[in-house]
């Protein structure tokens, strides 16, 4: 059969359109504002450390070194001629002290949770237990130093009261007076409960990863559960899980609220943990902002810089070390 | 040739028979049943005491049974296998203590007038019939609202310039927003301080304190938002890519709709995020007894500072007030966070 002839086209035929991989101006706009707008931590974080810097530069230039290693904070008396002296060395060790044994509290607890919802519990068990957990970060701390003041001090202070007792030669249970509350064991404590959820969402995450042939030829080998945990599961999650408490130290030392309700702040070191003596940057930021000059107002920001800068660092380390474990599995 | 039909039955040899779920049983709630008879035998008292002689017993009964059942090999087995649970019993011990007291001290200051009513002219230890959280409610929803404002464009942009755009700094914008997500508050609050109060003269209000809020909300949303724009199919981008749609088309009609329900999630957990933060309104609302619908002027209250300044009085039917408000508050996060689940739970 011959082919019906084509009727000719009489309308206006369109111009080819032109294939480019140029991106049109829409397309030019769009990226543009999303660079930009990607790039709002970036501005953010630059101009907390700048505003941060520019109010405490003349504290860092009269105080020097002193300001981070001195354990006097004293407005002083500027019309008789008394100079103030700002030194956040205690606050600094106390920071360390209060987030240091929240990290030897939690870090066992959570390990432990994430084997148990990785391992051991039963699909139904798992799943609103995994949704409790991850509540537990979004309680806000208002509601922990609350608790902590009212509910756990009286249990705390028995606690520490048995370990005085009967610890008394390890040096940081010695006691210079009988005084227990608010002390950073007790912060410690309230600090601990708060980072449990954030080591232990990571562990998890990290615990999801471990090849599953490698647990199972620890199985095949005759592995008992925890000989397989402790073969294969711990070394693969072992920095995961030093990321993880990491940053659940940084959280620890920026925990502000929770702390000041707790802890009573005092300008000495004190490594005794059970007595009633200790600090917090952060904390002390919170006390001291109600009734502070201008100069020490100026002190106060400095040390929200020092604060900004290392929990940055920590931070940083803790994000490079989850890093190496998806990358290279663990080995 | 004969043929041999075998009935095969799916079998889980890992699964305990109810022999053994009977001895497990046994050995839990034996272990319950003799700890306060050990507790009168040795000097330990309390009920630290009784759990550390359950922890003891339930473990040594744990042991036995293994090794009964599978050989001395277990032994390890076991004793880590109950450190496993005590450590998860320890995890859900102070929240279910943290749930059980602000319901049980909160619920009784809530009256019909803590809704309708402020103190302005209500002393803190007032009785309950009198005075009320309205200025605190008020301005927790206008503060929010508003960092819910500034923060979600942002954060929304932020994941997509992660998730489409991919430029060459990707690395490095995903590590500054981990960075930021550590911030301690207190710095977020300082940081809005010396540049609005102290720099450009602003007044304590409602709009400074969600500014400060917003730097806290920003990476939770820009994360979450980017764990659900990575969900959606890269088929869906190629698709809108293959009929001729531009990048910016194909974003604004087929990736976020795709992705909406995700992005409601990211919105919601961010508040939940920030609802509670007390540290950096203390610095940038001041607080206030007087209801103030005034986001930009004047100094404003808030559900958090409300039970914060209440703790701090001292007072007893102060403090009660203040577990009232960390009970409104505990209440507001958990429909937060559970609407927020349900969210991102239908979709999987």
């Amino acid at each position: 059969m011959p082919a019906t002839p084509v009727t000719e086209y009489t309308g206006v035929i369109p111009e080819k359109r032109e294939i480019t991989t140029v991106p049109r101006f829409s397309d030019k706009v769009f990226r543009f504002v999303v660079t930009s707008g990607g790039f709002t931590a970036l501005i953010i974080l630059s101009l907390i450390a700048i505003f941060l810097l520019l109010e405490g530069l003349p504290v860092f230039r009269d105080q020097g070194i002193k300001f981070v290693t001195g354990f006097d904070w004293n407005a002083g008396d500027p019309e008789n001629g008394v100079a103030a002296t700002f030194g956040i060395g205690a606050m600094l060790i106390g920071t360390l002290v209060v987030s240091f044994i929240g990290l030897v509290i939690a870090l066992p607890i959570a390990v432990g949770t994430a084997l148990f919802l990785t391992y051991y519990a039963p699909l139904w068990v798992k799943r609103p237990l995994t949704i409790m957990v991850d509540l537990m970060a979004a309680i806000p701390s208002v509601i922990y130093g609350l608790w902590g003041f009212f509910i756990l001090m009286p249990h705390a202070i028995y606690w520490a009261k048995l370990l005085h007792k009967y610890l008394d030669f390890l040096p940081f249970f010695k006691m210079q007076a009988p005084v227990y509350e608010r002390s950073p064991f007790i912060a410690g404590i309230v600090v601990g409960i708060m980072i449990v959820p954030i080591i232990a969402a990571i562990s998890r995450e990290v615990f999801s990863q471990v090849p599953l042939d490698r647990v199972q030829a620890a199985y095949a080998l005759g592995a008992s559960k925890w000989t397989m945990i402790r073969s294969v599961v711990l070394p693969f999650g072992a920095s995961g899980i030093a990321g993880g408490a990491m940053l659940g130290l940084g959280r620890a030392m920026g925990e502000t609220i929770a702390i000041y309700l707790v802890l009573n702040i005092y300008f000495i070191p004190n490594f005794q943990v059970l007595f009633s003596s200790g600090g917090n940057v952060a904390s002390l930021i919170v006390s001291r902002f109600g009734e502070a000059g201008e100069y020490e107002l100026r002190a106060l920001m400095a040390a929200g810089l020092v604060l900004f800068v290392v929990t940055l660092m920590v931070n940083f380390l803790s994000d490079r070390i989850v890093k190496r474990t998806s990358r290279t599995g663990g080995q | 040739m004969t043929t041999v039909e075998y009935q095969v039955s799916p079998r889980k040899p890992w699964r305990l028979g109810r022999k053994q779920l009977a001895v497990n049983g046994l050995v839990f709630f034996g272990s319950i049943a003799a700890t306060p008879l050990l507790l009168d035998a040795t000097p330990l008292a309390g009920k630290l005491g009784a759990a550390f002689i359950f922890v003891v017993i339930a473990t040594l009964a744990n042991v036995i049974v293994s090794v009964i059942r599978q050989g001395p090999r277990m032994v390890s087995n076991a004793i880590s296998s109950s450190l496993i649970y005590l450590a998860t019993a320890l995890v859900l011990l102070p929240l279910g203590s943290i749930l059980f007291t602000v319901i049980q001290k909160g619920a009784g200051a809530i009256r019909w007038n803590t809704f309708t009513q402020d103190m302005r002219l209500s002393q803190p230890d007032a009785p309950f019939t009198e005075g009320g959280a309205l200025h605190a409610i008020v301005g927790t929803a206008l503060i929010v609202l508003i960092a819910t404002i500034i923060s979600v464009p942002l954060g929304t942009l932020t994941a997509l310039y992660l998730t489409e755009i991919k430029g060459r700094f990707e690395g490095l914008v995903r590590f500054l927003v981990q960075a930021m997500s550590g911030v301690p508050s207190i710095v977020a609050g300082l940081f809005i301080y010396s540049v609005l109060i102290v720099t450009l003269g602003a007044k304590y209000s409602a709009f400074v304190g969600a500014l400060a809020l917003t730097i806290l909300m920003l990476p939770t949303v820009a994360r979450t938002a980017e764990e659900v724009l990575k969900l959606i199919p890269r088929e869906l981008r190629e698709a809108g890519t293959a009929l001729g749609a531009t990048q910016w088309r194909t974003v604004a009609m087929v990736v976020v709709p795709a992705a909406r329900s995700g992005i409601l999630t990211a919105v919601i957990l961010g508040v939940a995020r920030v609802a509670g933060e007390t540290a950096p309104l203390l610095l940038t609302i001041l607080g206030n007894t007087a209801t103030n619908v005034n986001p930009f002027n004047g100094p404003s209250a808030a559900l958090p500072l409300y039970t914060f300044t209440l703790m701090r009085t001292g007072l007893d039917v102060a403090i009660t007030r203040a577990w009232g408000g960390a009970f409104i508050l505990l209440t507001l996060v958990l429909v937060l966070f559970i609407s927020a689940r349900l969210l991102s739970g239908k979709k999987r």
